[in-house]
């Protein structure tokens, strides 16, 4: 399988980091699918020629978010869970939100400023998308 | 059999100028460990003494089971060494090289040979004086990992090459390790090369090891934190500070043992954490290596 992951060395965050990421990524888009086998740790570390220590513990992370699996002698494997993909994709809107209530803090804002926000953000979305279209 | 591929237990090796003073090491089989240090650190000395071509004056080395230096015909059997000064042949091809070493090392292993010279893009027929150092390192390289051993020395074999020819040997060590069996030592100076591949880690100066810990503990107990002191506080007082920099009003702590709990002292102690930076490998060697000098870590 080829695992098609890109370890950046200008991206600043640790490697097993930048791995797990790109791991819940393929899971979310339905490119690895629940219960299918991944490349094996030493396959992993071979492929992205980075240390067997680092695609370790960024299993082992994984394996403790229940993302994936790892059977001893038999392999590693997507967790087997058919809403894993949309949990995924809800851990990170949790997060943008989060992000976003932070910033709003930072700046004053009240809840209703950032709903009213979203709102902008939606309709902005909409009509660039439509201008996309059109043309 | 062993599960440490490499052991050293308080070897010490004394010269006119340079001594290298009780140097312990552990390599577990199926790792790769980096070695760094600036020129002169020790690295070389610490290389010799493994491979058996320079006698310790106290402590034991002990190579895939073997004792050195008195064991070492029989550790060398399995034991594929590179390094810089490293001489091949000048007058002779590089295929006159593979046949030499395929003659001694009955485990050489024809199919991949053939294969390496395809990944490192380089001719059998082309006279060793002929090849520009890049193409030397990697045949030097080809000629130890053709024999399949299952460990691996090399004494900077990053140094001087250029970018595509670092990957393609990056690449190729890494597939060495896709076999549980083999272990690599390698020496650099490039914390770079070592980050990126290294299992363990080892940092020596001026003849000592200074910090050696597997590299995802190494990588996670270096931080930098910034804070925010307000005018009448104080900093917390707390382990493992390596450095403190920037100004009184905004100190840059440098740890070597962080805690997040450390987070919450500070904000007790009433200052603000701005940011908790993790370092390169790059960063934690300077830092590691001039606090030493100065003599701030005990």
């Amino acid at each position: 399988m080829n695992s098609s992951i890109v370890i950046s060395q200008s991206d600043g965050r640790p490697m097993y980091l930048q791995i797990m990421e790109q791991i819940k990524q393929k899971v979310a888009v339905g490119e690895w699918l629940p219960g299918e086998e991944i490349p094996s740790i030493r396959a992993m570390a071979v492929t992205l020629r980075v240390s067997v220590i680092t695609v370790k513990r960024a299993y082992l992370e994984l394996e403790r978010e229940g993302v994936i699996l790892t059977q001893h002698g038999k392999g590693s494997f997507v967790a087997p869970d058919p809403g894993l993909a949309s949990r995924l994709y809800d851990g990170v809107l949790a997060q943008h939100l989060q992000q976003v209530v932070r910033i709003g803090t930072t700046l004053g804002l009240t809840t209703e400023n950032l709903v009213d926000r979203l709102r902008d953000a939606e309709a902005h979305l909409n009509a660039h998308i439509l201008e996309k279209e059109t043309l | 059999m062993t599960d440490l591929s490499v052991q050293f237990t308080g070897v010490t090796k004394t010269y006119p100028h340079f001594t290298l003073s009780d140097v312990d090491l552990k390599l577990p089989t199926g790792s790769i460990m980096g070695f760094v240090g600036a020129n002169g650190a020790g690295k070389s000395t610490t290389i010799r003494i493994l491979m058996g071509l320079v006698h310790q004056d106290r402590g034991a080395v002990e190579v895939l089971g073997h004792a050195m230096p008195s064991q070492q015909a029989a550790a060398k059997r399995d034991i594929g060494f590179v390094s810089e000064d490293m001489r091949l042949y000048g007058p002779a091809t590089l295929a006159w090289h593979m046949e030499f070493i395929r003659s001694i090392y009955p485990q050489w292993d024809a199919l991949y040979a053939q294969d390496l010279l395809r990944r490192f893009d380089l001719k059998p027929a082309q006279k060793i004086k002929g090849l520009s150092h890049g193409q030397r390192v990697k045949a030097a390289l080809l000629l130890a990992l053709a024999r399949r051993p299952r460990l691996l020395v090399l004494d900077e074999p990053t140094t001087g090459l250029d970018p595509v020819a670092r990957c393609e040997v990056l690449g190729e060590l890494m597939a060495v390790l896709a076999d549980e069996e083999r272990t690599i030592f390698f020496s650099s100076q490039n914390t770079l090369d070592v980050e990126q591949i290294s299992d363990q880690i080892t940092f020596i100066d001026r003849g000592r090891i200074i910090d050696s810990a597997d590299k995802e503990i190494f990588l996670d107990r270096w931080r930098r934190l910034r804070l925010v002191l307000p005018p009448d506080t104080t900093l917390p007082r707390l382990p493992g500070i390596v450095q403190v920099g920037g100004s009184s009003r905004l100190p840059v702590l440098t740890i070597s043992r962080f805690d997040p709990a450390m987070v919450a002292a500070c904000q007790e102690a009433g200052a603000s954490v701005q940011a908790v930076d993790s370092m390169t490998l790059e960063e934690i060697f300077i830092v590691n290596v001039q606090s030493r000098r100065e003599g701030a870590i005990a």
